[in-house]
């Protein structure tokens, strides 16, 4: 919210270079543009006049559609980052990753007999691994995935779904895949039959579902619901 | 003078602050800060709206202007319909996919369409929790007590009663699909404490819950033979005529055209209105969080609720500019972190309720005593170093490692400093009025999630909103498959956009504004 004119300038604790921002030169898929320093790579794209809706989501850092690649000044590698997420420099290059035709296997989570055998049926692709690292490096979110693809082959379901819990699906593990694998598909498969197959079921969940179903509920649900409104304010008033 | 020059003052005045005890306000002094500084309460952010089914009624201008806009559809668009299904789910968070899988499991035909991006939604960014009454203490009565005492008493009882009671069913439904939740030593789901409940009632994966539902239900809605359309913009709904609601018209984002699909039931899940940037507040949403269901369910003549209030979260972050708007975890407060002013002051009791420490936030601020970022936005510290000053060296690292994580990622290190932080837009109260099946004022239209309202009153409790959607998704998906199942095809027509353009142009507003958004317009132009 911007009241600037009302504000008492004495009172005020600003900075000086609230009204002139630094510019910095960027080059976004290979065209120069001045932008002001610090603002995000998604920024940058609208600053500098873009219409952009592919390679947008939550701007968040969790949704992963922002995949990009990005170079600084000088330096030959290249980088990935989520483009909400990184603020721009001086020299940066960047583009936005399109999407990647990876290819998701099919499956009735539910109805798997044997899933970790299943995976090599499922994700054939999964155990020919030739431990480049390339995955690991292009993760932005700095999960070791060469070594969660590896434990998921060796049927440790458990480590992965725990390894894998921040992975946003941006995919930027799967084009550098020289084996043609697609880690964090591979990964969800095995988290989600971790929790369907492996994990015990909580004992608790299942009575209260029974007490609900058998009206356990039923006769403080009637009282509660014939009260009027200062009545069920004092109920609500009562709540430590 | 940089961020970091300014924050010296936090580090020089903990000590003292730390003896200090602010008490909370007393009710009288509460109302008339609430009154003055909070966003809900700036008669001149709001405004009746001119016609339709909430004719008078008041809302922010921002949300008055899209619902009194003109579609974009002509009157004379063919409308062949492109696609044909039992039932067409519109947005593709976490109510869409789950209205989209309970409508096919049973047995219907299934159309989902989303602007972004399967899953791109709030839903993947929520980090709290779900509330779910599982603790041997706790119980579906007491979950829908709290719920009400947060709502300000003004919830729909019968939708609240159905939330609170499907609760234990849906987690038992969403562990069955691999959902990972935290779990105690003896196996059982591990539960949280969240703001405003009594109880600990909070499911959670570590701090991606939403992260961790939204991966499941997608890749469950991909095993499933869901069509699917990505990128296509829901702009227009159709009916028979006689008030039935039979399909909707779309843009193709890649090639802008429109097309139309027809469906005997339309379930519309399109989320909140943060990125319309009410009153000029930043927002926690995503990008497509621009209302769109609110304006095509309100042309088709469906009855809105509560829009006239919507959540501010205290602590949005200020700086560094790349986190903008995103949620510092109340969390921090709970365990003792100060708000602290440019001056180096406490200013209200930081475990007050959420309106009254927004509403004080926004004074300081207001008052001159906020401070400034380079890219010109305000805010107040919050003093996170102080957590570990209090509990022992690695308190907020080991309670709050999502949160370190984010800052570290802009080499800022909240163990040592503190941030910068203002409320932020995070949730519409109200919207699409709807019964316990989910289902609008128009007939065969279904609304589920936060795009339809009553259930939370004037005031969401932290939690709810990922139970919402899971109970309201299941409820409108079961009953408009077994309708839509059960039916012939209704025809497609544009009658209420002929009644509503008529009714505009009678009032002298007609073409002004063209609604939906469908995104905020952050494109800079050429000046």
């Amino acid at each position: 919210m911007d009241t600037g004119k009302e504000f008492d300038k004495n009172v005020l604790l600003d900075q000086e270079d609230v009204l002139r921002p630094k510019m910095v030169t960027v080059e976004i898929a290979g065209k120069k543009y001045e932008v002001p320093e610090g603002i995000t790579v998604i920024k940058a794209l609208w600053y500098s006049g873009q219409e952009v809706y592919r390679g947008i989501g939550c701007l968040g850092g969790y949704c992963g559609a922002c995949a990009t690649y990005y170079r600084t000044k000088d330096d030959p590698k290249v980088r990935t980052c989520l483009a909400c997420s990184m603020a721009v420099e001086d020299g940066m290059s960047f583009s936005m990753v399109a999407p990647f035709p990876a290819r998701k296997a099919i499956y009735q989570i539910g109805e798997l007999k044997d899933p970790k055998q299943d995976l090599f049926n499922l994700y054939p692709e999964a155990p020919l691994c030739r431990n480049c690292n390339a995955c690991t490096e292009a993760c932005p979110q700095g999960i070791d995935v060469r070594d969660g693809v590896w434990k998921a082959v060796f049927g440790d379901f458990k480590s992965v779904s725990e390894m894998f819990m921040d992975c946003v699906m941006c995919g930027l593990c799967v084009p550098v895949c020289i084996a043609d694998i697609a880690p964090n598909l591979v990964a969800l498969y095995a988290s989600r039959a971790q929790g369907v197959h492996f994990n015990e079921k909580p004992p608790k969940l299942q009575s209260r579902i029974e007490e609900i179903e058998q009206g356990r509920y039923a006769s403080e649900w009637d009282k509660l619901l014939k009260m009027d409104e200062p009545q069920l304010k004092e109920v609500c008033a009562a709540i430590k | 003078m940089q961020v970091e020059a300014l924050q010296d003052l936090v580090h020089k005045t903990r000590e003292a602050r730390r003896k200090q005890t602010l008490p909370k306000y007393p009710p009288h002094e509460r109302d008339t800060l609430i009154r003055k500084y909070h966003p809900d309460f700036r008669e001149s952010a709001y405004r009746p709206i001119k016609f339709g089914p909430n004719a008078g009624d008041l809302t922010v201008r921002e949300l008055a202007c899209l619902l009194e806009g003109d579609s974009p559809v002509p009157a004379d668009l063919d409308l062949t319909p492109a696609h044909s299904v039992d039932v067409l789910v519109i947005g593709g968070g976490g109510a869409g996919c789950s209205a989209a899988l309970h409508a096919y499991a049973r047995g219907a035909q299934v159309l989902l369409a989303t602007k972004l991006r399967l899953g791109d939604s709030n839903t993947v960014m929520a980090q709290g929790g779900m509330q779910v009454a599982i603790a041997d203490e706790d119980s579906p009565v007491q979950h829908f007590l709290d719920t009400l005492k947060g709502g300000h008493m003004k919830n729909d009882h019968q939708l609240l009663k159905v939330m609170v009671e499907e609760g234990p069913s849906i987690a038992r439904w969403l562990l069955g699909l691999g959902v990972l939740f935290d779990r105690d030593s003896d196996g059982n789901l591990h539960v949280k404490k969240g703001g405003g409940s009594s109880k600990p009632r909070l499911l959670t994966c570590s701090d991606y819950t939403g992260l961790e539902l939204m991966r499941v239900l997608k890749d469950e809605v991909l095993n499933q033979k869901i069509q699917l359309l990505e990128f296509s913009a829901a702009v227009e709904l159709l009916s028979d005529g006689n008030g039935t609601c039979t399909g909707a018209v779309f843009r193709d984002l890649d090639n802008n055209r429109m097309f139309t699909v027809a469906a005997k039931a339309v379930i519309l899940a399109t989320g909140g209105i943060g990125r319309l940037h009410i009153q000029g507040f930043p927002t926690s949403n995503h990008y497509g969080a621009t209302g769109d269901g609110l304006t095509l369910a309100y042309r088709l003549g469906a009855k809105l609720l509560q829009i006239d209030t919507f959540q501010y979260h205290p602590t949005g972050a200020v700086y560094p500019e790349q986190l903008l708007g995103a949620l510092v975890t109340e969390g921090i407060r709970s365990e003792g972190g100060q708000l602290v002013n440019g001056k180096g002051e406490r200013f209200v009791n930081e475990l007050d309720t959420r309106d009254v420490v927004s509403s004080s936030i926004i004074r300081e601020c207001e008052e001159g005593r906020g401070v400034r970022t380079a890219t010109g936005h305000l805010g107040v510290w919050l003093d996170t170093p102080l957590l570990d000053v209090e509990h022992g060296a690695g308190t907020l690292e080991k309670h709050f490692p999502a949160m370190v994580r984010q800052y570290k990622r802009y080499k800022l290190d909240i163990t040592k400093d503190p941030v910068l932080i203002y409320p932020t837009l995070h949730y519409q109260n109200g919207g699409v009025q709807i019964d316990v099946n989910g289902e609008s004022g128009i007939k065969n239209l279904f609304v589920a999630g936060e795009a339809s309202g009553g259930l939370h009153g004037r005031n969401r409790l932290m939690g709810n909103s990922l139970l919402d959607l899971m109970v309201f998704g299941k409820r409108s998906g079961t009953e408009a498959a077994s309708r839509a199942t059960a039916m012939p095809q209704g025809r497609l027509t544009l009658d209420h956009l002929t009644r509503f353009r008529a009714e505009a142009k009678k009032r002298g507003i007609a073409g002004s504004v063209t609604s939906p958004m469908l995104f905020p317009d952050y494109t800079r132009r050429e000046t």
